[in-house]
């Protein structure tokens, strides 16, 4: 149909409206508009990822800057104030606006790190500068990090041995201090091995007869047959215990004797003399005699003992190795237990259930249990795990050592089922969107061999899906790992003595408390009694958790990578 | 073996077996009594209509019987009263418009139509005698004695050896002899074997297209089915493809009876012994493929196998 009018319809149709053809043949060379360039909305979109990467790179850089510094040995300075001389590391500086009378509109302060606890009863003090009236950098201060008391500034006097100052030049009493330090650091190392072990041996021989004796008078009865012999067994066995006691603390004597004999003399900055015992050093240098080496060693020194020891201090020297291992453990125990948990579940909703109203709520609450607050986990690990379940074991197995509970309390296996259950929806959606990506084509080649329902799943399907359940795991894992708040009402604590994994039957322990990252950096930030010597260690730490962390994702996501390609290689 | 019964549940008309040699014996069966295409009106109208079936039929020996089979889509009936001999040591097409059921009839033979929730179905089916639809069927073991290849090739994401003996793995088969032997046999059959007989072990998944049809075909025969269904296997496939897996039909004609969807005419008539062509899920005629191809008793027939319509 062309568009010929009849002649008579000419009047009406010009009065209509007509959509006239614009004249488009410029355009193309103008480049259009700009709307239809697009140009207004790559501003946006791009904005926004921007604002989007520079937060993140704001915290990460923030965390970076601040946890990098907390090990940088600083120099050490003396001021003399008008309240007497202070001498330590500056560790802060502020500036604030001038009180009456002072020459400018603003005076900058300064936090001296000065130690000494013992003696000054306090770690760090503010020191104006209107207040000081002459600053020095001595050569011989010593910065000495000490097993109690927290650190000790002082100047090298000299040594001393059995009570008599050997060395009395400083130069001197440096270089003979490696040697000497070395050989206290074996006696400090055999002394301890000596209490954990060989005194923790005699211990636990002791607590077996005793548990054997309350095991046999609860079965039997008080003053039955088997509780009078186990009565006597234990009798026994402390009398070996004490003979054991007695010969194991002579040697820890002579260690201590041996190691008493050897000190630091050092003046602070009053000029009082102090005899420190070499025993109790954990780390000396010069603080201002160091050059750009001496000041890298001293900083990878300090991080090797962050990684691999454990706290000092309240927590606000030495290692978090406690709580690395603590965390990575609990994180591995909780993967273990919502892996299977979570892809089971999914794949009865997704596979065995008949679709309708009941699975349709179930998603629904499965959903929304991905929005409960974590604490309240927390109170239901405490109340079902912690109680019920613990206690039930206790009343059951371990009913001799009541009414100290054993898994009746807070511990790592709580702790990991709880997180298990925290990020269980994540899982589970996961898996329900994995398993609904495989393509039916190759479920029905499977059926058309002649395989069941669950060798289809087994076989074809899973393997399939592993990429994503891989990565829905990668998600739990990194919610999990850093969930602080259910971790604190069941098994998280503070210093923990033992690890959760050691060398004593049977090896993995999990009723044991545990350190965990996250739950260190709230302690070291709000619970610590020295806050400002902590505080740095709260960014060292988060550091750590978002290296942790990130090492866990990348890790995954290699192993779901290989899977992909083994997997899902597409066909052209 | 069994003489085709009669369908017409609803029509009254009785089904009627034409002779080679008899043309307009029954009133307005053939294409001198009734109108062209009225056969399919009244399909349309939703009538049952009688199929034609050949002589010839009746006398091979048919290794899978359909018996008055109906199946509905929820309420939407998709087959109406179909009865169909396939018979032993042949290559059967199946040939029809789209939505005529074909696809519908060939997955019903092996029971696939039982995973999707809304289908219900009537009548049977035998195979060699044995009943399929009959309550007391264990489905799996009923599919194991079939083997099937889909229109897009779906070699599963393991190695190529793992694909073909994939039947055999599931149904508990562990010896290493018998499985590398079926292996080789299969996929010898497929004509296959020498392109990937140094790549057993790496993914299915990197074939190429015709390369994967043929390992699914491997995978269908690796069991030695009764029946060999396949439903428009060269759908995807460029010619030269195409070609060699009807070459391949050929070969594995004595030895497996086949079962084949196809949308394509030329298809049909090169490379199948008898041919059934379905239009909207009635069986409207079915013979020996060089009868109905060059003779065709219904002007229906011709006229959809002359490219009329469809």
């Amino acid at each position: 149909m062309s568009g010929e009018r009849p002649a008579g319809q000419d009047a009406i149709a010009s009065s209509e409206p007509r959509r006239r053809r614009r004249d488009r043949s410029g355009d193309a060379r103008r480049g259009g508009t700009l709307l239809a360039r697009g140009e207004p909305f790559v501003w946006l979109t791009g904005g926004a990822l921007m604002i989007c990467l520079a937060m993140i790179l704001a915290l990460l850089a923030l965390v970076l800057a601040q946890g990098l510094a907390t090990f940088r040995p600083l120099p050490v300075v003396r001021l003399e104030t008008t309240a007497g001389p202070v001498m330590g590391e500056v560790t802060r500086r502020e500036r604030l606006p001038a009180p009456e009378g002072a020459p400018g509109p603003t005076t900058r302060r300064r936090l001296v790190r000065m130690g000494n606890f013992e003696l000054t009863g306090e770690h760090f003090r503010w020191v104006d500068d209107g207040a000081v009236t002459a600053e020095s950098r001595p050569e011989w201060a010593l910065v000495v990090e000490r097993t109690a008391w927290g650190r000790f500034y002082g100047e090298l006097r000299g040594l001393d041995v059995a009570g008599e100052p050997a060395v009395t030049d400083p130069a001197t009493a440096w270089r003979r201090l490696p040697r000497l330090l070395a050989e206290v650091d074996r006696r400090r190392d055999a002394r301890r091995r000596l209490e954990s072990r060989d005194i923790g041996a005699v211990n636990r021989r002791l607590e077996g007869a005793r548990l054997r004796a309350r095991a046999a008078e609860l079965r039997g009865g008080a003053d039955s047959p088997v509780h009078r012999a186990a009565l006597a067994a234990l009798a026994r066995a402390e009398a070996a215990g004490e003979a054991e006691y007695a010969r194991l603390r002579a040697r820890i004597a002579a260690l201590d004797a041996e190691n008493g004999r050897y000190a630091l003399l050092l003046a602070t900055a009053d000029g009082v003399e102090r005899r420190l015992p070499l025993a109790d050093v954990v780390r000396v240098y010069p603080a201002n005699r160091l050059g750009a080496a001496g000041r890298l060693r001293v900083y990878l020194s300090r991080w090797g003992e962050f990684l691999s020891a454990g706290p000092r201090e309240a927590n606000s020297e030495g290692g978090v190795f406690p709580a690395i291992f603590g965390t990575v453990m609990m994180t591995l125990l909780m993967s273990l237990a919502v892996l299977p948990l979570g892809v089971l579940a999914a794949l009865y909703l997704r596979e065995y259930a008949r679709g309708g109203a009941v699975v349709s709520a179930v998603r629904i609450a499965v959903n929304n249990l991905a929005g409960v607050p974590s604490i309240v986990f927390g109170v239901f690990g405490l109340g079902f795990f912690c109680y019920i379940l613990g206690g039930g074991l206790d009343r059951l197995f371990f009913a001799a050592r009541l009414p100290t509970p054993t898994f009746g309390t807070g511990g790592v296996l709580w702790a990991s089922l709880t997180l298990a259950l925290l990020t269980l929806p994540v899982v589970i959606v996961a898996t329900e969107e994995a398993l609904a990506a495989v393509p039916g084509s190759m479920r029905e080649g499977s059926y058309a061999c002649g395989a069941s329902k669950w060798q289809t799943i087994r076989r074809i399907v899973l393997p399939r899906a592993m990429p994503g359940i891989m990565t829905g795991m990668i998600l739990a894992m990194a919610r999990g790992a850093g969930e602080v708040a259910p971790l604190m009402l069941v098994g998280a604590v503070k210093l923990a003595p033992e690890l959760p994994l050691d060398a004593v039957w049977p090896f993995v322990h999990p009723q044991r408390s545990f350190m965990h990252l996250g739950f260190h950096v709230y302690d070291l930030g709000f619970q610590s009694q020295n806050s400002e010597a902590a505080r740095p260690m709260v960014f060292t730490t988060t550091l750590l958790l978002i290296a942790l962390v990130g090492a866990l994702n990348v890790g995954a996501v290699l192993l779901r990578r290989r899977l992909r390609r083994r997997f899902m290689v597409s066909q052209f | 073996m069994a003489a085709v019964a009669a369908g017409a549940a609803g029509s009254g008309a009785p089904e009627v077996a034409v002779t080679e040699n008899d043309r307009a014996a029954v009133p307005g069966a053939g294409p001198a009594g009734r109108p062209a295409g009225s056969r399919l009106e009244a399909a349309a109208r939703g009538e049952n209509v009688a199929a034609v079936v050949h002589e010839s039929i009746a006398r091979e020996t048919a290794v899978l019987e359909v018996e008055r089979f109906c199946l509905w889509y929820g309420v939407k009936q998709a087959l109406f009263d179909v009865s169909l001999a396939v018979p032993r040591g042949r290559v059967t097409a199946l040939i029809g418009p789209s939505g005529c059921g074909k696809s519908t009839l060939l997955r019903s033979v092996n029971r696939l139509n039982d995973l999707l929730p809304s289908v219900r179905v009537s009548g049977d089916m035998r195979l060699s005698g044995d009943s399929i639809y009959d309550s007391a069927v264990d489905v799996i073991e009923l599919r194991k004695r079939m083997g099937m290849v889909f229109q897009k090739s779906n070699p599963f994401p393991m190695s190529v050896y793992e694909n073909v003996v994939y039947p055999l793995r599931i149904d508990g088969e562990r010896d290493r002899r018998v499985l590398d032997e079926v292996c080789e046999r299969s996929l010898r059959g497929a004509a296959l074997w020498d392109e990937v007989k140094d790549r057993l072990h790496e993914s299915g998944l990197g074939l190429s297209g015709g390369q994967q049809q043929r390992l699914c075909i491997a995978r269908a025969i690796a069991a030695e089915p009764e029946v060999l269904l396949m439903d428009e296997p060269c759908s995807a496939l460029d010619p030269l493809a195409t070609a060699r897996i009807e070459e391949l039909m050929t070969e594995l004609k004595g030895d497996y009876t086949i079962l084949i969807v196809t949308h394509n005419m030329q298809q049909a008539s090169r490379a199948s012994d008898f041919t059934a062509f379905m239009y909207l899920g009635r069986l409207i005629e079915h013979g020996r493929t060089a009868d109905l191809f060059t003779n065709p008793r219904l002007r229906e027939t011709e006229d959809y196998i002359s490219g009329r319509f469809g």
